[in-house]
């Protein structure tokens, strides 16, 4: 093949050569088949990136201290030099929109495009999870419906008000997501109509849970029925729609939050995919411009210097270990499945029957479809990256003195470590299970939770502050009780506390 | 297709909003680190910015999450001589060989750093003042009034040539001109559709002879249109401004200083904090700010800045000696209608038996109707003197101009000065 003239020499960018560049990186990936979103490249500069940093990567959002917060931290951080800041930021919408940095020099900016624009950008239309839980064409118009509608229940009833909900709300974001229902997709125009219907329907519903009207006596039911019948695992959604004392504005902010917490539901379960495709990709496609001779052999040693920083993962007893590296097991992940198709070993062919010797990018856009992190690292971990990873497990139980390795990077370990790992991705796991159990529909109203106690883990401290915060929604008593596996509870907690001791002396 | 869009000039300080209210929700904790600073700084950085520390669980945004305890597992890379098996101690603290993982340290509050973070010169100003005022400042200001300053106040019909402000007067005149002949316009347009559809009759005698009609009856149109004047009088805006009394903004500030043999350097800096917090205080309030140093033992002396502080003399004390020549300088050259004046006293109570009376009496004829505010501080931890009991009389019928304190140690300064300035309910005067 004909060695075709490199796209550029220098190290500064402009916006032709971006332009440039962003079409070559096009063509290529066309030829590799990625399904994208158009592109939107916006250059921003190193404030702009703070700014959306602060937002939770997004390009609006409401006003709240927390985004202050954050956004002084990571200020203090960068002009200290603690840290630099991400090359990029690439936001799940149609159109995809990436923040690049006026800084980055040519190289970095055509990663950069590979990374985000092809890379991120076809996961996020490929994915399941991202297909499923959020519209990337209306996550814009919500935010601008959510700012604005926030800012004038701000405007009208006060911003300390609204503060104080959004901080409560906020505490419980994490339980604000259906993990098993679907949302539909709606568009903001629909948003603001329904908004209207909603609030008249919430309410009158409400009434008539609440009614205290006496029924008649057939109507009565056994008293141990619960409400709701089956547990609830969606706190927020449970509160919006059955709290009794709320205003509709406020069902309307818990709502807003509970939206954008299901719109990042994908995100966090995605991380080690989503990012080792990204990976993947700009390696593979300015391998293949390199190959075209589009780009120089500087251009090549500095993208190899920034990727394999972003690669590496340090050993656990090293200074700068701090947890596995997702762009680390993404990646290698990736590349694995690529040479498990192109070049099986008799243990490939033994462990992955399926996949060894197929084509490699059917395999891989199958696994970037419908897998998660948990179900991805279950399906795909081989025992060569375990080897290469020199992966091992650590069992910690609280009840024994010492710490145990339970698993290492052998015969009889993979299974188990592949399980291990893709357990710590199981968001199950990470989170404490904790589901709305009951309500005393006919006498105080209070709100009982269940915490459903998974390896005798017990809550961390917080755990008072957050039921301060519930109560604060849900306006009446809140209990906690922690239910081992067998039924039984081994810890209650409430708000406003009560005096154990006391209760059961009488 | 993707579009590459330049955002560098769009707003930049979108994160001010919630950075603000970040602040103003860590108000308490941000002003006991400026009071901190204020306290343990040198005079010449006194007004720096500062960096703010706050306890990492004050501003913690609690979340549900697994504690200690319970059976947990976890992976690592970069096994090098364990087997399955293997135990050892766990490592005390959250550092050594654990490390911690996934992102939840953050929310354990134990082991993390304080949230340190930095603020601005003017925010470090901002909370350092906050809550204080100069004492009735607009009543004396509007009272004296003798400037006025010229302000842009909109538009009017009316004014002088050379004040027309074109853009909106042609603005105007293209309105009325859209307005009065919008009827013509509109004939015309159908007037041409009209031709529009004969000619397609074309070639036909009478349809040009219609055509030629109405032709002429768009000229005729036209020409009307041209008869509306293309500028009228009253199309012609002009700027309009005001005068409006501006207060004046020009201060002076007296720092008066006893240098008699009993004032130590301890106490002159003492002295000298608090004369850089008044200034740095009248510095935010007024554009322009003299400073007059003026020393005494028995007699009094105008000096500067350097010979104020640092000069050494001996000898006893004559306060009244101080208080004539300030009266004289103010008489001289700072006219209570111009000049917004400010004293400052520091002394250590010591004072000559049959002086204290006469400055009583200065203070009370010649200086106090003068000045907006007289503020006397008595460094000293000894009982008090007969200033101190002269002054007293002075105050009970100066409270509102008037103030005196006693600071025993540089560590009050602040709180006193806080006290000197802090907002007063209206209605004393």
């Amino acid at each position: 093949m004909k060695k075709k003239e490199p796209i550029s020499t220098g190290a500064e960018w402009t916006f032709e050569l971006i332009e440039r560049y962003d079409q070559e990186i096009s063509r290529v990936a066309e030829t590799f088949e990625l399904d994208t979103y158009p592109n939107q490249i916006e250059i921003i500069t190193s404030e702009q990136m703070m700014d959306a940093y602060s937002s939770v990567g997004m390009p609006l959002n409401y006003n709240h201290w927390s985004f202050g917060k954050q956004f002084v931290e990571t200020e203090q951080n960068y002009r200290r030099g603690r840290m630099g800041l991400a090359y990029e930021i690439v936001i799940n919408s149609d159109p995809c929109i990436s923040y690049l940095m006026e800084e980055n020099t040519m190289t970095m900016q055509a990663l950069v495009i590979a990374h985000a624009c092809y890379g991120h950008n076809s996961f996020f239309k490929g994915n399941y999870l991202f297909r499923t839980w959020t519209d990337a064409t209306a996550i814009i118009d919500y935010l601008l419906f959510a700012k604005n509608y926030i800012r004038r229940c701000e405007e009208r009833y006060g911003a300390e008000e609204v503060e104080a909900l959004l901080d409560s709300c906020h505490a419980l974001m994490n339980y604000g997501v259906n993990r098993y229902q679907r949302p539909q997709p709606i568009t903001a125009e629909e948003e603001r109509e329904r908004q209207k219907a909603r609030e008249e329907y919430v309410q009158r519903h409400i009434n008539e849970l609440w009614n205290t009207i006496p029924k008649k006596e057939e109507e009565e039911r056994p008293s141990t029925m619960r409400f709701p019948a089956e547990p609830e695992e969606n706190i927020l959604y449970f509160v919006e729609k059955n709290a009794p004392l709320l205003e509709s504005w406020q069902r309307e902010i818990i709502r807003i939050v509970r939206k954008v917490s299901q719109y990042f539901y994908p995100q966090k379960q995605t991380q080690v995919m989503n990012e080792g495709w990204a990976c993947f990709w700009h390696y593979t496609l300015l391998h293949a411009l390199y190959d075209e001779g589009l780009v120089t052999d500087g251009f090549m040693m500095e993208f190899l210097h920034s990727h394999s920083s972003v690669v590496f993962q340090p050993s656990f007893d090293s200074p700068y270990f701090s947890g596995i590296n997702p762009y680390t097991i993404g990646y290698n992940m990736m590349t694995d499945i690529r040479r498990i198709c192109e070049n099986p070993t008799e243990e490939d062919k033994q462990w992955f029957p399926d996949i060894a010797g197929s084509n490699w990018l059917e395999t891989m856009q199958n696994a970037m479809r419908n897998y998660k992190d948990e179900s991805f690292i279950l399906q795909f971990l081989s025992p060569k990256m375990i080897r290469d990873l020199k992966l091992f497990t650590i069992l910690d139980d609280a009840e024994r003195p010492t710490l145990a390795v339970s698993s290492i990077h052998d015969e009889l370990g993979y299974k188990q470590i592949r399980e291990d790992l893709a357990a710590q991705y199981n968001l199950g796991n990470r989170e404490p299970n904790i589901q709305v159990y009951n309500v005393n529909v006919r006498g105080d109203r209070a709100l009982t939770l269940r915490h459903y106690v998974h390896n005798g883990q017990p809550l961390g401290d917080d755990t008072d502050e957050v039921l301060r915060h519930l109560h604060r929604l849900w306006g009446f008593d809140v209990h906690l009780e922690s239910v081992l596996p067998d039924g039984t509870v081994t810890r209650s907690q409430h708000c406003p506390p009560v005096q154990q001791d006391m209760i059961e002396q009488i | 297709m993707s579009y590459i869009i330049d955002r560098r000039q769009n707003a930049k300080k979108k994160s001010t909003v919630n950075r603000q209210r970040f602040l103003k929700r860590y108000k308490k904790h941000i002003k006991e680190a400026v009071e901190d600073a204020v306290n343990s700084r040198s005079i010449t950085n006194i007004d720096q910015g500062g960096s703010v520390t706050i306890p990492r669980r004050d501003i913690s945004e609690p979340i549900f999450h697994h504690g200690k305890g319970g059976v947990t597992k976890r992976v690592f890379p970069g096994n090098k001589e364990f087997v399955v098996g293997d135990e050892f101690q766990r490592p005390s603290g959250g550092g050594g060989g654990g490390g911690s993982g996934d992102g939840k340290a953050s929310n354990q509050g134990e082991g993390m750093d304080d949230f340190t973070f930095q603020i601005s010169q003017d925010e470090f100003l901002d909370f350092m003042f906050d809550g204080l005022e100069l004492p009735y400042l607009v009543k004396k200001q509007l009272k004296n009034t003798t400037q006025y300053e010229t302000r842009r106040a909109g538009f009017t019909n009316a004014g002088a040539p050379e004040k027309i402000h074109i853009v909106r007067s042609l603005r105007s005149a293209q309105a009325r001109r859209v307005a009065l002949t919008g009827k013509e316009r509109r004939e015309i347009r159908a007037l041409y559709n009209e031709i529009e559809s004969l000619q397609k009759r074309l070639p036909d005698d009478e349809a040009e002879q219609q055509i030629a009609a109405l032709r002429l009856q768009i000229d005729e149109l036209k020409q009307k249109i041209k008869r509306v004047p293309w500028i009228d009088d009253f199309d012609i805006k002009y700027n309009n401004t005001i005068r409006v009394p501006v207060p004046s903004s020009k201060a002076v500030m007296f720092c008066v200083m006893d240098v008699s043999g009993s004032m130590t350097q301890s106490i002159k800096d003492i002295a000298k904090r608090f004369f850089v917090l008044l200034y740095l205080f009248l510095k935010r309030n007024y554009k322009q700010i003299e400073v007059v140093f003026i020393r005494h033992h028995t007699h009094a002396k105008e000096v500067d800045e350097q010979e104020f502080f640092y000069s050494r003399e001996t000898g006893g004390t004559i306060v009244s000696s101080a208080l004539k020549l300030t009266g004289e300088v103010l008489q001289e050259r700072y006219p209570a209608g111009d000049w917004n004046i400010y004293v400052a006293q520091a002394s250590d109570g010591d004072n000559w038996d049959g002086d204290s009376n006469i400055c009583g009496e200065l203070l009370q004829k010649q200086i106090l109707p003068m000045v907006q505010y007289f503020a006397y501080v008595e460094i000293t931890t000894g009982p008090h003197q007969n200033l101190w009991l002269e002054y007293e009389k002075v105050y009970e019928s100066w409270a509102d101009s008037f103030a005196m304190h006693q600071i025993t140690d540089a560590g009050e300064i602040y709180p006193v000065f806080r006290k000197l300035f802090e907002k007063k309910t209206e209605g004393a005067a």
